[in-house]
């Protein structure tokens, strides 16, 4: 890992520490309140600010896990810097546009 | 001393890369260290064993081995200390390619040092002033807690990230870079950081610490090692390096 990624991870690991605990509040908020994906879709459809906080959320992760993807592959696996890196980018590409399309399902009108 | 018994069964690695452990008898004395034991085997039952040692009283760090699983300076490790069940078991250092028996080849290890621009570059000339430095002055304090290095490789060998990543610098190189990174009077810096920085540098390290728990003289490279994650983030975010 090289002074870049590091900080890139450590950006996103501290993003993701309020992100994570307001989403686990949301999760048992909704959960206790007995809300149907009918009365959730109603509040987060059109919301910019839902759609800004997962939508960060979902970047946070795809670069973080990224980045620890590409670590753990550097160090355990036979593949060199660049491929991990090919393979690891691939991975958050694909954590991205499966976390994009989810908020997209819950946000869009 | 509970495990004092008339003599020792030592094994001791023979041959290179490729070898296998070969069991000697040693008679127990009283405060014989590790490399006495080698010694008494080389001169008394197998001229042919090779290994390095020069000092013998813990300054050159020469003769670290591997003993019972752990690097260890062999000349001041007494075997009361290591033995187990009457048995020590002797290999050359981990982490580095065997030349033969317990000599393991120093030149990664080095070259390492290199990579780490691990050499102080002179920035006054001899006709300026000498620098004034303040003992208490805090990067004086920083290069005092490091500076003590003795080279013995023990902390490499020690490494669990060096084992997994062939190109990862090293405590030692990353201690001695931490060092110079607080010498006032180097003008290789932005080199250094920027090699500390790059792929299989300081931020390879997982703190596990191994270097810290097994450094003879007592150093911590974890805690250089993470001086140098900080120095180079913040000349990274001021996009000096």
């Amino acid at each position: 890992m090289n002074v870049g990624l590091y900080v890139w991870q450590r950006l996103t690991a501290a993003l993701m520490v309020p992100l994570v605990l307001v989403h686990v509040v949301v999760i048992f908020y909704a959960t206790r309140k007995g809300m149907t994906a009918a009365d959730i879709l109603a509040r987060t459809r059109g919301s910019i600010a839902w759609a800004s906080f997962y939508g960060a959320f979902v970047i946070a992760v795809a670069i973080h896990a990224g980045i620890g993807v590409h670590n753990v592959l550097t160090e355990w696996s036979p593949l060199k810097e660049r491929s991990a890196g090919i393979f690891a980018s691939g991975f958050g590409l694909l954590l991205l546009l499966l976390g994009a399309r989810a908020v997209a399902a819950v946000v869009l009108p | 001393m509970s495990d004092r018994r008339s003599e020792l069964t030592v094994s001791l690695w023979r041959g290179a890369q490729q070898g296998r452990y070969q069991t000697y008898k040693v008679p127990w004395r009283e405060n014989q260290t590790v490399l006495d034991v080698v010694t008494f085997v080389q001169r008394h039952l197998d001229p042919t064993l090779s290994y390095r040692f020069a000092c013998r009283v813990g300054m050159c760090g020469s003769c670290a081995m591997t003993v019972n699983g752990r690097p260890r300076w062999t000349c001041r490790t007494h075997v009361a200390s290591v033995v187990k069940g009457g048995c020590l078991e002797i290999g050359p250092l981990e982490n580095l390619p065997v030349i033969k028996d317990l000599a393991a080849d120093m030149r990664p290890f080095f070259d390492k040092w290199q990579r780490a621009k691990g050499a102080f570059v002179p920035s006054p000339t001899r006709n300026d002033e000498i620098e004034h430095i303040r003992p208490d002055s805090t990067a004086r304090i920083a290069a005092d807690a490091a500076i003590e290095c003795i080279n013995c490789g023990i902390c490499y060998a020690a490494c669990d990230t060096v084992r997994w990543n062939s190109d990862y610098l090293g405590p030692a190189a990353l201690n001695r870079a931490w060092t110079l990174v607080n010498d006032v009077r180097d003008g290789g810096n932005t080199e250094r950081l920027q090699a500390v920085a790059a792929s299989g540098g300081c931020h390879a390290c997982h703190s596990h610490q191994s270097c810290q728990e097994l450094c003879p003289q007592r150093l911590n490279p974890t805690a250089s090692i993470a001086g140098l994650k900080r120095r180079t983030m913040w000349a990274y975010l001021k996009g000096e390096i």
